[in-house]
């Protein structure tokens, strides 16, 4: 117990100064970009969320088979805390490419492939919760969340594969004026490495907030436990 | 060949009763044609426009009829414990799965068979090709398969019917895009090579589709 509570507060500490340091480098290290400008910035923390965004799936499909194999309570804990995390995050991508592509493509969304995978992203969390919400007894949430968490994380993939070909074949049917197909513009060496700081930013930050949940949902596993030794007495 | 005799009393179960009863297929054509005829009002369904939006149509169409006809089979399940009976018979449970599976395959693909005549009448496209009629099979295919797994669950749940949309329709983006894709190409008589990749797709989701569920059945009835 102790050794979590030394390590917690010294990784939120670390996520606060890398915030502040990323975005210290988003702003003054990062160059301004030729042909959209100062919006383009938003870029450094629109991608790294959706790294987190998509990770935090994956770190749940491993809780799940995890829970699966061993039926350990720990497992379905990370597997839902991880995904409440992810669901920020992929929440944070679809903010912040609507609030990119207004001011480059004059409109609040586009049917980007990676843009459009995170919506379907945000739409598999959001149907992971709203099975755990429907189903009462933990063992049987557990299982299906897990089942859930599996194979839906299985599709994503394949859908993104899906959209991008898609997308390949018709460009730009809405944006004539995009630049190019997917916004694209070169990376010199300073956005990359604000773009892996950021990354690595956002990663931390993931951990961090990972851990809270965590320590969030089995405080609440204690209290329901307490609630029913009392009543029993 | 234990493993065939019980995949097909399952399936002659699901047969049979829907035979007598027709209450799944009626209502799922029902819907199935009033959702192509809602879709005949609210998009504009000139020539040019209508081979554009007609895959769409049709695959949405078989989208909600088929998750209507997914939970209304697994549903009647419950009647009279069926479910619990198979679950006590000596057979793997995935046998049950796949069982339910076909079975659910087969009810989707009579009511597209329906629907497919009028689809043809209403939107004046040929729609007969081997080429579509492939693509409504394998999507068919891997929409009664994902569906089936996520109906057992979404049963057990407490807002029941309800709850297969939610899970079910983004983990089939991949069926229905690429299924409306090769659709669309095929009624554009494009080159096959053109056409290709979706059924690729298709025929790769099926298959992984089937097999994780296959393993997946066990976890979700047991109980």
């Amino acid at each position: 117990m102790s050794r979590s509570r030394n390590w917690e507060p010294l990784l939120a500490g670390l996520a606060a100064l890398m915030v502040a340091l990323a975005l210290l480098m988003v702003f003054l290290y990062a160059p301004r970009e030729r042909t959209m400008g100062d919006v383009q910035r938003i870029f450094y923390f629109h991608v790294s969320a959706a790294w987190v965004g998509f990770f935090a799936f994956f770190v749940t499909m491993l809780a799940s088979i995890a829970y699966l194999i061993r039926r350990e309570r720990r497992w379905d804990v990370l597997a839902l805390s991880s995904a409440e995390v992810g669901t920020l995050f992929i929440t944070m991508v679809l903010i912040t490419g609507s609030l990119w592509a207004r001011p480059v493509w004059n409109t609040w969304w586009t049917w980007e492939p990676r843009l459009t995978i995170s919506a379907i992203q945000w739409l598999i969390y959001l149907a992971y919760f709203m099975l755990r919400g429907a189903l009462e007894e933990p063992g049987r949430r557990a299982r299906f969340a897990a089942v859930y968490g599996i194979i839906a994380f299985i599709t994503v993939p394949l859908s993104f594969m899906a959209i991008r070909w898609w997308r390949t074949i018709h460009p730009d049917i809405l944006n004539p004026n995009a630049p190019g197909a997917q916004g694209g513009f070169s990376i010199t060496p300073r956005m990359l490495h604000t773009l892996l700081f950021s990354i690595a930013t956002f990663t931390v930050l993931y951990l961090v907030l990972l851990r809270a949940r965590i320590r969030l949902e089995k405080m609440s596993d204690r209290v329901a436990y307490l609630r029913q030794r009392l009543l029993i007495r | 060949m234990n493993f065939l005799r019980s995949l097909l009393a399952i399936l002659t179960k699901d047969v049979i009763t829907e035979l007598r009863t027709r209450e799944m297929l009626s209502s799922m054509l029902v819907f199935a044609l009033l959702t192509v005829l809602i879709f005949s009002f609210a998009l504009d369904l000139r020539a040019a426009t209508a081979q554009q939006t007609a895959p769409g149509v049709l695959w949405v169409t078989v989208a909600f009829a088929g998750s209507l006809g997914l939970s209304r089979s697994m549903a009647q399940e419950e009647q009279n414990r069926c479910f619990d009976g198979m679950l006590l018979a000596p057979m793997d449970r995935s046998t049950i799965y796949l069982g339910k599976a076909i079975g659910n395959f087969f009810f989707i693909t009579l009511v597209e068979a329906v629907v497919l005549p009028v689809f043809a009448v209403l939107f004046n496209l040929p729609v007969f090709r081997a080429g579509v009629l492939l693509t409504l099979l394998l999507g068919t295919a891997g929409y009664a398969a994902v569906g089936t797994l996520f109906a057992t669950m979404a049963v057990n749940t407490r807002a029941r019917e309800v709850m297969l949309p939610i899970l079910l329709l983004p983990a089939a983006v991949p069926v229905l895009m690429a299924a409306v894709r090769a659709t669309g190409g095929f009624l554009e008589a494009l080159p096959i090579a053109d056409v290709a990749y979706w059924l690729r797709l298709l025929v790769v989701y099926d298959v992984i589709i089937v097999t994780v569920s296959t393993m997946l059945f066990d976890f979700v009835v047991e109980e």
